[in-house]
């Protein structure tokens, strides 16, 4: 019978035409679109996790009540021992030191007066480690536009947008004044070693990038860190895996002492800077995207299955008459509509998924858009191509098309086999 | 011929409710079919020929009395009851072919077969031994659009005998056909009626099928008027009459091509004995 039905629909074009282009173009854009929103949330998770929240982040209690104000004041002490016990704790992950600092850079002239100036926001990372994994991780390598890498204490890199501000160039000295741990006035020079651009415009705005064993020299946090980043080796983000880590390393060092605020706490990438409400929008939106095409497709197959039923209205007839069951005849029409929506569905996945792959090597520039941003997005947006690409294009794709014919083929139930010779003459 | 009814029609009634009044399509309708009759139903139009044929072809049921068809009381089968007595005992020929135009040939006559589960082997013969004797068995691959009225009539009667069923239902087979290509299809008919014993029963107040029948139930106003069998004298006489129309009407004219084609061809009238028929 599929036999029979298949040679049907692939000579009768305008029966299998119109739904064929309806599931295809409708599968390729919800296919282009959930590879898209998949994208941008796996270019938001990475960006974040890279630059700012890692897979998981390890704070003091009280920095983490106030972690949006960088509050150095309350950074956790005993980083080295932290990191050791870490290391040994949870092998599989990398364990990494930061600061987030902020100041004033000030650029002298030859006489040692100030040229210019302007306020940064700097992180500091271990950038001379032998075993420093930051190199990789914020990708430093390619971020230089001028200058190189630091090579030895005292050199820092700086966004390639202030150096244009600051108009300053590679060797000059920058002066960082902003406050120690302690709360003193702290005035460093540093020479810029290079100017660096990470395609993240909150970055790039305004970031003085350095190392972080010259900054806890310069703000007086000798084995003190805002924050200790761990990443998944792989880099790729297990959040099951990382709430369960967290709860146990949390519930160790909770039990050390209650009230104590300097005790050390790990929190997900998820439950920082509320983006685990970011990504259940992001998850809804997908869903809301193929709610979408499956009701728009719904409507429009179910009036392609009506004009379908009415153009054979005859066939139908003789079918009925010549002893088919009206619910053998109905299941036949919906396996002919879901060989169609088959077709279909395989064409709009391959071609979706091959404008999403060529936005995914090549993306789009968005940097335009992001002048103003403080999100912790890459300026150019690619999609993502994952296996549920392959496979999200049939929700639509199948459903739709059985929803649509469905609801048009209950006409069949209505026919009234008294009337058949009539309606056939 | 055994004396069994396959059809058996006690004081059946059919009511039609129009707004306000009954329109009575039948009534009192008492008759009995057997295995092998070649009967038409005559009479003028809304005589109840088409729903008396309804009824019998479990299409539709009747309002009181009953119809017996293969030993199954019609007004007591449901939807999917009925479609199997269709599908397994009913053949069904239409005024207008109606053959699914997308399919071939074959496949038209096969999809009968499909729907009863035939193995593809199985398929094959059949099909091609209907086709064999509608004499259309080099025409298989051909379209419906690509056959003339004659040879259209002639696969929609080879769909009817595919599964080979008990009856055959015919509502105004010739009425969409011209004199001569009425013939032809009506000798398949006939030759299928006599030696496959095949019962057929026609709705028609066409003369050329009349001069077939051997039997004739005149219905008027939902009424069994008469019911008379042809007698063999008769019978030739008739049809030697109709014939004869018919070959004067078909005297070569430009607008007569296709039909000189067939007659020359082995789907021809007259004897079954050309390259496309079985003996």
């Amino acid at each position: 019978m599929i036999k029979f039905l298949l040679k049907g629909i692939l000579r009768d074009r305008s029966r299998s035409l119109f739904p064929f282009l309806t599931v295809t173009i409708g599968v390729m854009l919800t296919v282009f679109l959930y590879c898209y929103i998949k994208g941008a949330e796996s270019n938001f998770i990475e960006s974040s996790a890279r630059f700012s929240t890692g897979h998981v982040k390890i704070m003091s209690r009280a920095y983490a009540a106030e972690a949006d104000q960088i509050p150095n004041d309350l950074a956790y002490v005993g980083v080295e021992s932290l990191l050791l016990e870490l290391r040994q704790e949870f092998p599989d992950m990398v364990w990494t030191p930061r600061i987030r600092f902020g100041g004033l850079l000030d650029i002298p002239d030859e006489a040692g007066e100030t040229r210019s100036q302007g306020t940064v926001a700097g992180l500091a990372v271990d950038l001379f480690g032998s075993d420093s994994p930051e190199r990789l991780i914020i990708n430093i390598e390619k971020a230089v536009v001028s200058g190189h890498l630091p090579r030895k204490q005292g050199e820092i890199l700086i966004s390639a947008d202030l150096a244009t501000t600051l108009d300053v160039r590679p060797g000059d000295t920058a002066t960082l004044i902003g406050s120690t741990m302690h709360g003193s006035m702290a005035i460093t020079n540093f020479t810029v070693a290079g100017t660096i651009r990470f395609g993240v415009t909150a970055m790039d705005r305004g970031a003085v990038l350095a190392d972080i064993h010259d900054i806890q020299e310069a703000l007086d946090m000798e084995d003190a860190a805002g924050e200790i980043l761990g990443f998944y080796r792989g880099f790729i983000y297990k959040d099951k895996d990382a709430e369960d880590m967290a709860s146990r390393f949390n519930a160790r060092h909770h039990g050390q002492g209650e009230s104590d605020e300097f005790l050390p706490v790990m929190v997900t990438l998820k439950n920082q800077s509320g983006l685990a409400d970011l990504l259940a929008m992001m998850g809804m939106f997908s869903s809301v995207v193929v709610l979408i095409f499956v009701a728009a497709m719904s409507i429009v197959l179910w009036n392609a299955g009506l004009m379908g039923s009415l153009r054979r209205y005859g066939e139908i007839g003789v079918r009925l008459a010549m002893g088919e069951d009206k619910g053998h005849l109905y299941r036949s029409l919906i396996a002919e509509s879901m060989l169609i929506a088959v077709f279909g569905t395989i064409a709009g996945t391959t071609v979706g998924v091959a404008i999403a792959y060529y936005i995914q090597v090549h993306g789009i520039d968005i940097s335009s858009f992001m002048k103003s941003s403080s999100l912790m997005v890459t300026d150019v947006l690619r999609a993502q191509v994952t296996p549920v690409s392959f496979v999200i294009g049939f929700l639509p794709g199948l459903g739709a098309t059985f929803i649509g014919t469905s609801i048009s083929g209950i006409g069949i139930y209505r026919r009234k086999t008294s009337t058949l010779m009539k309606e056939l003459e | 011929m055994e004396n069994a009814a396959l059809i058996q029609t006690k004081d059946l009634v059919k009511i039609y409710p129009m707004g306000s009044h009954e329109l009575v399509a039948l009534n009192n309708v008492n008759l009995d079919f057997k295995k092998g009759e070649f009967a038409g139903l005559v009479g003028p139009s809304g005589s109840g020929k088409t729903t008396l044929l309804n009824i019998v072809g479990s299409l539709d049921s009747p309002t009181r009395g009953s119809a017996i068809v293969m030993g199954k009381k019609v007004e007591e089968l449901s939807h999917k009851q009925a479609a199997r007595l269709r599908n397994s005992h009913i053949g069904f020929i239409f005024q207008t072919f109606n053959l699914l135009p997308v399919y071939t040939v074959f496949e038209n006559v096969e999809f009968p077969l499909l729907l009863l589960g035939f193995s593809p082997a199985e398929r094959k013969r059949l099909v091609m031994e209907a086709l064999d004797w509608v004499r259309l068995a080099d025409r298989a691959r051909s379209r419906p659009a690509q056959l003339s009225g004659g040879e259209s009539q002639r696969v929609a009667i080879a769909r009817a005998i595919v599964k080979k069923p008990a009856i055959i239902l015919a509502d105004e087979p010739t009425a969409n056909l011209d004199a001569e290509n009425s013939h032809n299809v009506l000798q398949i008919m006939e030759e299928l009626n006599q030696e496959t014993g095949t019962t057929f029963i026609f709705a028609t107040h066409d003369e050329k099928v009349i001069s077939y029948l051997r039997r004739k139930i005149t219905l008027i106003d939902g009424r069994v008027v008469r019911d008379e069998v042809m007698t063999p004298e008769r019978q030739p006489e008739a049809k030697a009459q109709a014939q004869a129309q018919a070959q004067a009407q078909a005297k070569p004219s430009p607008g007569r091509t296709e039909q000189a084609e067939e007659t020359g061809g082995p789907g021809g009238t007259g004897t079954r004995g050309g390259s496309g028929g079985r003996r």
